[in-house]
């Protein structure tokens, strides 16, 4: 991660993602609010539309992305103790990468029609 | 590095900016999200699982203290979204100057919890 997620890259990177979540994070608004799935086949109808699941999917890892920047930048700013910031740093990508793989799952699965 | 000039850090005494306020919170509501990304995936993974999974999701967001907490997000969300875009548009150089970067600062602290009420208000109007 050293190498491609800092300085300028993590910069544009956080940037990047951003323009793609703020559309996604929109999107999601606007269907929940207004139209969110009122059951369980509603639901999975709903994520294994084509469209939806790409931009979910697409989503995972910008999202993801964008947190572990974000969440580095906190970790370096505030916490001065190289060890406990290295524990940190290590303990959230665990749970960052565990989460992606566990909606992307979700996702597959809706799709082949669970 | 020792230079003479008086380094003042006391935290409870230094007072921010407008747009100080704004990005820490940015910061802040930030952090609250990352920390709700391994909930959510849980939630969203048992509701797509089963009829049985979903209703047990729905029976968590349904209680009071769970709601009170998914306004906060909410309430975390709008304020990312909208100081994040107020960022962007300072990375490239518009709203620079100080009087208009204070003016974007205080709609972007108005602006969170303006869409947070209104959309309580249109999920009480459309639905139960």
């Amino acid at each position: 991660m050293s190498r491609q997620a800092s300085g300028l890259m993590a910069w544009l990177l956080q940037r990047t993602t951003a323009i793609y979540l703020s559309f996604l994070a929109g999107y999601l608004l606007l269907k929940f609010i207004f139209d969110a799935p009122a059951d369980h086949a509603e639901l999975v109808a709903w994520v294994a539309h084509p469209l939806v699941a790409m931009a979910l999917m697409l989503g995972v890892p910008l999202v993801l992305a964008h947190a572990w920047v974000g969440i580095r930048d906190v970790l370096i700013d505030y916490v001065r103790r190289t060890n406990l910031r290295v524990g940190l740093m290590t303990w959230f990508v665990f749970i960052i990468v565990a989460s992606g793989l566990w909606f992307v799952k979700a996702i597959i699965t809706a799709g082949i029609g669970g | 590095m020792t230079t003479p000039r008086p380094v003042f850090l006391d935290l409870l005494r230094i007072k921010l900016p407008l747009s100080g306020i704004v990005s820490i919170l940015h910061r802040v509501s930030g952090v609250l999200m990352v920390l709700t990304i391994p909930i959510v995936a849980i939630l969203f993974h048992q509701a797509l699982s089963s009829p049985e999974g979903f209703a047990a999701t729905a029976a968590v967001l349904d209680t009071w203290l769970i709601k009170l907490v998914l306004l906060g997000l909410l309430w975390a969300l709008f304020h990312h979204l909208v100081a994040g875009i107020r960022h962007l548009f300072l990375d490239y150089g518009v709203g620079l100057d100080r009087a208009m970067a204070r003016e974007t600062a205080r709609l972007t602290l108005y602006a969170a919890p303006v869409l947070l009420v209104l959309s309580i208000i249109l999920s009480f109007l459309l639905g139960d």
